[in-house]
């Protein structure tokens, strides 16, 4: 009887989010460069307050434009809806302040940007949330550490820098087992690489500055929500909202309870929008997606290769390369490569690790030295003395970082240039 | 902002149906046919508490043009509408009856509406009952099951893709006015 049509995910990559208006019929996502929206009438308005109508009101809390971001970027993790804001760094807050309350918990892997280990550490430390990190690798260790007080479980699909591979399937179980959600960060993977709400995460959350908008134009975050979780005994979701005159957001929304909630009250009250011209250039980065990580990741494995084999490198740490000890697990959820972002430690001449990472860093000639990945040019930072700068030795050496690791992130420039300029760059140090 | 002729898209997300179930109690052409030629709604289990999910969708529903009649024991009126304790008491034709109440209520909504001439039958999320649904489809009904009337409106209407979700609906079609 039905003949509905499932879209591909490339067509849905141009397509899915924007239905050209019946004024104008722009083909183009129009940029809505509007800080507000005028009422039909009043009682509109106050339907709108209340959350009865779906509607703008105010670009801080929703804005067409970042709309049909938000609806792309949740078909593409085939996710129930998504929520777009400032920077990656307010998406996994806005997901934390959404689900948590004083004195909760998380259990996190060690293997984190250096950044959310600061927000985690220091920032939900002010918010008395504690967070107990453990070895990503390791089940038992991620098991031992949830208490009855844990909310959630939080890791990154690929570890920075150490090209680990968060293993989602027995994770998302073990959470499903003890009913809190699996949030991970996929922004090295993207939607094209791997759909971690596939393989059972309850959240996703992304910085779209990197590989989604993939030209190093413009910050964004976005969070992504399954739809499947059932938050009865979360009271910040499921509990009358002081704010919302007693609203139940999960009774009354249902499968959307948690965007709503994260959307209405966490983004509207911390503030943390995206700009629409944000929004229109990340979705002409996602128009391409699946077009430039085919190329950001065979140039990736092509580099890999070729620093595995050089002998000025010492290790190379990245999931496309068979003595990785995530090889074969990297196969199973980025079955189109591992990602463009990996590290190496270079071989220091004359036992100084530092100055020698200095001195390769200072003769590349075509790798920018900046702190972002995923631009389309490729990138590179020694995240010791950047990055991951404000953690200690020892968090350090728990995120597999040492002083002669550098980290690099694969354009799309020629292959060829890439190798001549790492080859000219390693035979100066 | 409306789509017009009806989608091909697989709505897919949020149901625990099987593709056979979801053609037959949650097919999207049935699905916008009611939504477009209804009229009257008779809400069953619709409560007078304004942050219950009822009480959300017949707002909604009021706001969008449709005539609404809350169905319930309790008397006088919810949002200016006259409530009727059962199907059998409500004047005139009812187009749709949308049911807020336990799926073992569901067999004896089914036969009521079935009863008043009601052109379709509509359960709310997570409210089943298999065998009444099979019943009013004998009798001629449309039904859609385990579904929301409002986020089914706000997902052909437009406003729901507002709220960042994910409506399914993929076309290079214009909107019609």
């Amino acid at each position: 009887m039905s003949n509905k049509r499932n879209f591909g995910f490339d067509t849905r990559m141009l397509h899915a989010g924007h239905i050209p208006d019946s004024m104008v019929g722009a083909r183009a996502v129009p940029i809505f460069q509007t800080t507000s929206y005028v009422f039909n009438d009043a009682d509109q308005a106050a339907q709108l307050f209340e959350l009865k109508q779906y509607g703008n009101i105010y670009t801080r809390i929703s804005n067409p434009t970042t709309a049909s971001f938000e609806e792309r970027v949740a078909s593409l993790e085939n996710g129930t809806g998504a929520v777009a804001v400032a920077s990656g760094m307010a998406a996994q807050f806005a997901v934390f302040m959404t689900l948590l309350a004083p004195g909760d918990e998380i259990v996190a892997s060690s293997h984190l940007y250096g950044g959310t280990m600061t927000q985690l550490v220091h920032t939900l430390k002010k918010l008395s949330i504690t967070v107990h990190f453990v070895d990503p690798s390791d089940i038992t260790s991620w098991e031992k550490a949830i208490t009855p007080k844990t909310r959630a479980l939080y890791g990154e699909i690929i570890g920075n820098p150490g090209g680990t591979i968060l293993d989602l399937e027995p994770l998302s179980a073990l959470a499903k087992s003890h009913c809190i959600p699996l949030i991970v960060d996929s922004t090295f993977a993207t939607p094209y690489l791997c759909r971690p709400l596939d393989w059972g995460a309850t959240i996703v959350v992304h910085s779209a500055t990197k590989f989604i908008g993939g030209h190093g134009t413009s910050i964004g975050g976005v969070v992504v929500e399954s739809g499947k979780f059932d938050y009865t005994r979360y009271p910040t979701i499921a509990d009358p909202s002081p704010s919302y005159h007693g609203l139940r957001f999960y009774d009354t929304f249902g499968h959307y309870g948690f965007l709503m909630k994260l959307r209405c009250e966490t983004v509207r009250d911390t503030g943390a929008c995206i700009s629409p011209m944000n929004s229109f250039l990340l979705l002409q980065g996602l128009e391409t997606l699946s077009l430039r990580m085919d190329r950001h990741v065979a140039n990736a494995q092509a580099v890999a290769e070729f620093l595995a084999q050089h002998p000025r490198v010492t290790a190379v740490r990245y999931a496309g390369l068979p003595d990785h000890p995530h090889f074969e697990r990297a196969k199973k959820y980025l079955p189109q490569g591992p990602g463009a972002v990996f590290a190496f430690n270079i071989k220091p001449s004359s036992g100084d690790a530092r100055a020698a990472g200095k001195k390769f860093i200072e003769s590349l000639q075509l790798f920018s030295h900046l702190a972002n990945i995923g631009d389309a040019r490729s990138l590179v930072i020694h995240p010791a003395s950047t990055t991951h700068q404000q953690l200690s030795d020892e968090e350090l050496s728990m995120g597999g970082i040492g002083p002669d690791t550098i980290r690099l992130s694969i354009g799309l420039e020629n292959r060829e240039d890439l190798l001549w300029d790492l080859d000219q760059a390693l035979r100066a140090v | 902002m409306g789509l017009g002729s009806s989608t091909a898209c697989s709505i897919s997300l949020n149901t625990s149906f099987t593709p056979e179930q979801r053609a037959r109690y949650q097919n999207d052409d049935v699905i916008q046919d009611i939504l477009r030629s209804a009229k009257t709604i008779a809400m069953v289990g619709l409560s007078a508490d304004k942050q219950k999910a009822s009480h959300f969708v017949a707002s909604y529903l009021l706001y969008e043009g449709y005539r609404v009649i809350p169905v319930t024991p309790r008397n006088g009126e919810i949002l200016g509408q006259t409530c009727y304790p059962d199907l059998k008491s409500v004047p005139g034709k009812i187009d749709l009856v949308d049911i807020f109440r336990p799926s073992h209520e569901v067999m004896g909504l089914m036969e009521d509406a079935i009863a008043v001439g009601a052109k379709a039958v509509w359960t709310q999320l997570r409210i089943l009952d298999f065998d009444a649904a099979e019943k009013a489809i004998a009798a001629g009904l449309n039904v859609i099951m385990d579904k929301c009337v409002k986020m089914e409106h706000g997902r052909y209407q437009g406003g729901l893709h507002w709220a960042g979700m994910n409506t399914e609906i993929i076309t290079a079609r214009r909107a019609k006015a």
